[in-house]
């Protein structure tokens, strides 16, 4: 039975991947999983330079999942570089570092400071909702999302996952957009820009005000933008969004994803993972299905 | 750093020991052999559209049992869940996490307000140094008769209903108690004014602070709270609560 698949010529023991700042850099949840296990470890977004994040409260839970606003705080590239990237050289899943940046030159800066470390892949967020400048600001406008996708792609040593959000009118643009600026591959959804008010208090729930939604209230919405994405584009794509269970990873790979990265599950569930790769394991076998590849955009039409 | 378990805990007993609040034994193996004073335990709830565990303070800790107490307030429909539970169901818990009180000697006042209580029972168990213990109520009072086995006990309610009117402090200065280290836990405006209280008179102070968390871990980011200093982890002026934390020496944090 095999459970490997490909991104960009990379690749995952299996197509179980961790969602970019519900993970750390594996070391903590380490404690509870054999990250070894896992296809691949996208870390936390890291920038050039340590960022502080957002005041809090910053999480909040809403009906079925929970919405952020931690505003990306990171240690920046240098601690990311002296700390993360030895202790995930150690465990053999393959690396996928979320990049993250308020200016173009910021990106670049990153992507060209990985360019000699054992990292896999990268993955730029162009999509977080929590931060004013950068992140969304790139990508929620076509032009742009292909002008930085280029400019990444022309600075980068690894093959170039673009993150794109869900809070557009038409994700297939933005898909298209980042496919002609050469992506490799692609990355949704991001979370949903929500809020939440507490009316006893009359206040907002978080200090940011708005924060990112996830968790499985969402699913619904990350299988039709898989599904979207997968009709518009060639480039493979890794789901997430609200996966909590293995059926869950699997409706996304039946939508058209190659992989699929768990997130919020891992607050619910710390070994969320490595029970959804079991019982993805179970559903090829009961079902008799050699190649988890064969189930790669198989919803019958 | 104490390992973390997550485990099937069952429940013991649990009891309504106050206007809604509750006190919950649990038998878990891992976590109460590993657990010391001042840790928490994230709790998660079976209703599947209630994601996020509730990080909840360890009251008691019965290590020959392999029991450890937890005493909560019902603040929302996750804790409402908790409340519902009898005897003998299983509670999915991951813990012990966080870093606990470190126990030094010298003459303490350990200081409790509201839900912040009960962390501070096992805390007044476990200290060998000559130990008083203030405790704040809105009104109602619980877990006064178990602190009372454990040292001399102090109360402040709000409504005067019993001890000092008012709050922690003003219970401390009519009672004239004295320190060389203080211990603290509960609300935020409680923890400020005992910080400024300590640093006025030079008292060693230690507070557990509490923020909204998501992993409970320490990988999300989510429960941070401002520090004096860069942090070593997390490389700016933010210190994770449920990590480095809950338990800060008070001017090692700002809130």
């Amino acid at each position: 039975m095999n459970m490997k698949v490909s991104i960009a010529g990379v690749e995952l023991k299996n197509p179980i991947m961790t969602a970019s700042g519900t993970f750390g850099s594996g070391q903590e949840y380490s404690e509870f999983v054999d990250l070894n296990r896992l296809g691949a470890v996208v870390t936390k977004g890291v920038a050039n330079v340590p960022w502080e994040g957002n005041p809090t409260p910053r999480v909040a839970e809403v009906y079925g999942g929970m919405l952020n606003a931690i505003g990306l705080q990171n240690p920046g590239i240098d601690v990311f570089l002296q700390r993360d990237i030895p202790f995930l050289t150690h465990c053999d899943a393959k690396v996928v570092v979320n990049v993250c940046g308020r200016t173009l030159e910021d990106y670049l800066e990153v992507v060209e400071r990985l360019s000699d470390q054992p990292v896999d892949l990268l993955e730029i967020n162009i999509s977080c909702p929590n931060v004013k400048e950068g992140g969304i600001a790139f990508g929620q406008n076509a032009a742009s999302v292909e002008a930085i996708t280029r400019e990444v792609k022309a600075h980068a040593a690894q093959p170039v996952i673009m993150k794109l959000s869900p809070n557009v009118t038409d994700i297939t643009e933005m898909a298209r957009a980042a496919e002609a600026g050469g992506a490799d591959a692609l990355s949704l959804i991001n979370t949903l820009t929500g809020m939440k008010i507490d009316v006893e208090r009359r206040k907002f729930a978080l200090a940011n005000k708005t924060g990112g939604m996830s968790g499985p209230a969402i699913h619904p919405i990350a299988v039709r933008m898989v599904y979207q994405t997968a009709q518009a584009v060639k480039l493979p794509i890794i789901g997430m969004g609200g996966v909590m269970t293995a059926v869950d990873a699997l409706e996304l790979m039946l939508a058209g994803a190659t992989a699929v990265a768990v997130g919020t599950a891992n607050f619910a569930n710390p070994r969320a993972v490595t029970d959804i790769i079991d019982g993805m394991q179970d559903y090829l076998e009961q079902h008799g299905i050699a190649d988890i590849c064969e189930l790669i955009g198989a919803v019958r039409e | 750093m104490s390992e973390k378990f997550n485990e099937q805990a069952i429940i013991i007993r649990q009891e309504e020991i106050a206007d809604d609040i509750y006190s919950m034994w649990l038998r878990t193996e891992s976590i109460a052999k590993n657990a010391r004073a001042g840790q928490f335990v994230s709790v998660y709830c079976s209703d599947g559209s209630r994601i996020l565990p509730r990080p909840i303070s360890i009251c008691q800790i019965d290590r020959q049992d392999s029991a450890i107490r937890l005493v909560y307030r019902t603040v929302g429909k996750g804790t409402e869940e908790f409340a519902k539970l009898h005897t003998g169901d299983i509670l999915n818990v991951t813990g012990p996490l966080g870093n606990g009180f470190p126990q030094k000697g010298g003459k303490a006042i350990l200081i409790g307000g509201g839900v912040g209580i009960p962390p501070m029972l096992q805390l007044a168990k476990e200290l060998k140094c000559e130990k008083q213990v203030v405790l704040g109520f809105r009104d109602e009072q619980f877990l006064v008769e178990e602190f009372q086995k454990e040292a001399v006990v102090c109360i402040a309610t709000e409504d005067g209903s019993a001890g000092t009117e008012g709050n922690v402090l003003d219970a401390i200065r009519e009672n004239g108690l004295t320190a060389e280290i203080i211990y603290a836990c509960g609300p935020a405006p409680m923890l400020r004014a005992v910080k400024a209280y300590a640093a006025e008179r030079h008292i060693e102070c230690w507070i557990s602070m509490e923020e909204r968390m998501a992993c409970g871990i320490g990988a999300c980011l989510a429960c941070v709270c401002k520090s004096k200093r860069k942090d070593e982890h997390t490389n700016v002026k933010n210190k994770r609560v449920c990590k480095e934390g809950p338990v800060f020496r008070a001017e090692e944090v700002e809130f």
